[in-house]
């Protein structure tokens, strides 16, 4: 099956479905923050998903660490096919997770040009982050950069309740 | 042991329930937004239009399938090959018109609606309506228009899904003008 490039232009899809509604209401400046937060929101209840059919045989985890890493490997490896490139932490609940060429970027560049669009195809993953973590009973922000195209990092924090 | 090779063999299917679940996130979404079956129904042909526009090439890349002489090729190639290859399934040709320029897919499970229950307030919504737009999009970059929609579905309380395909003309290369 080659499913992914269905995954790929379906999110394609979605990220200029849901920009052009925004921008045919006018008010841009707040649009983008709505446009990234509707993304993310779809995300986050895939993330949900997702997890609950990932987990389904998998061990229970030790803790916050061991979680990461099952989102670093065999989650990364379900969704985007490799792992996460490089795994960091400060040990106070945030992490940051390095891809070198992550899937959504790849047919994009690997420069600076479109560096500018690239942020509206990251909404969406951050969501996936989030919801899965979340049903690992883990409060989470997550952010993403892009430095250079094809490589970015997610940054997860985890809410402190 | 047996849990580890299951893992790896799964990551397949896991990856098309990401593909199904992020569908159905969307079309959630579109609902919030035009809460308007036949609108929803228009965006979803919309995008399939856009996405199979560019499958096809990628779809022409891999399974090095040259042009078709007839309706008939072609409804095998898509049949056999192409839902084969991008949704893992073969769905049977029937139903054939006598002029031979309308044919029924049917399929017998439809990956996109998985895990999908439709609520009584949307009875006119057609849930896999991406699906036509993703035929016609991607049959028009191969100079054949086609009108496609769904007939059945099971998620609307039908025996089966089938999709009707309709042959309307062959698109004329255009060329430009002054150029033979």
């Amino acid at each position: 099956m080659a499913d992914d490039v269905l995954f790929e232009f379906l999110h394609m899809e979605m990220v200029s479905h849901i920009y052009k509604d925004q921008a045919s209401r006018g008010e841009m400046d707040k649009d983008r923050a709505t446009c990234v937060s509707t993304l993310e929101g779809m995300g986050f209840r895939v993330g949900q998903g997702l997890i609950e059919r990932f987990t389904k045989d998998s061990p229970s985890f030790k803790d916050d660490l061991d979680v990461m890493k099952f989102i670093c490997k065999d989650f990364w490896i379900n969704v985007f096919r490799k792992q996460i490139d490089n795994l960091r932490t400060n040990h106070q609940g945030t992490y940051v997770l390095q891809d070198n060429k992550f899937a959504l970027l790849t047919p994009f560049s690997s420069g600076k040009q479109y560096l500018e669009e690239a942020p509206k195809y990251l909404a969406y993953s951050c969501g996936l982050v989030r919801g899965a973590l979340s049903n690992l009973g883990m409060d989470c922000v997550v952010t993403a950069e892009i430095s250079l195209m094809a490589s970015c990092k997610f940054q997860v924090v985890i809410q402190k309740i | 042991m047996s849990r580890q090779s299951n893992r790896t063999t799964d990551s397949k299917k896991m990856n098309a329930e990401l593909f199904t679940l992020t569908y159905g996130a969307l079309v959630t979404q579109l609902c919030k937004d035009y809460e308007n079956d036949e609108e929803v129904n228009k965006q979803l042909d919309k995008m399939g239009y856009n996405i199979g526009v560019r499958l096809i090439e990628d779809f022409l890349a891999r399974s090095s399938v040259g042009r078709c002489q007839d309706f008939r090729e072609t409804a095998d190639v898509i049949a056999k090959v192409a839902f084969k290859m991008y949704l893992g399934i073969t769905p049977s040709v029937t139903n054939w018109s006598p002029a031979g320029d309308e044919f029924s897919l049917i399929l017998e499970s439809n990956p996109l609606v998985d895990f999908v229950e439709l609520p009584d307030n949307h009875s006119s919504l057609v849930y896999s309506n991406l699906l036509c737009g993703v035929l016609r999009g991607a049959l028009e970059m191969v100079q054949m228009a086609v009108d496609v929609k769904f007939a059945q579905d099971t998620l609307r309380g039908d025996n089966i899904t089938e999709i009707r395909m309709k042959f309307i003309k062959r698109i004329e290369e255009n060329l430009p003008a002054g150029d033979e």
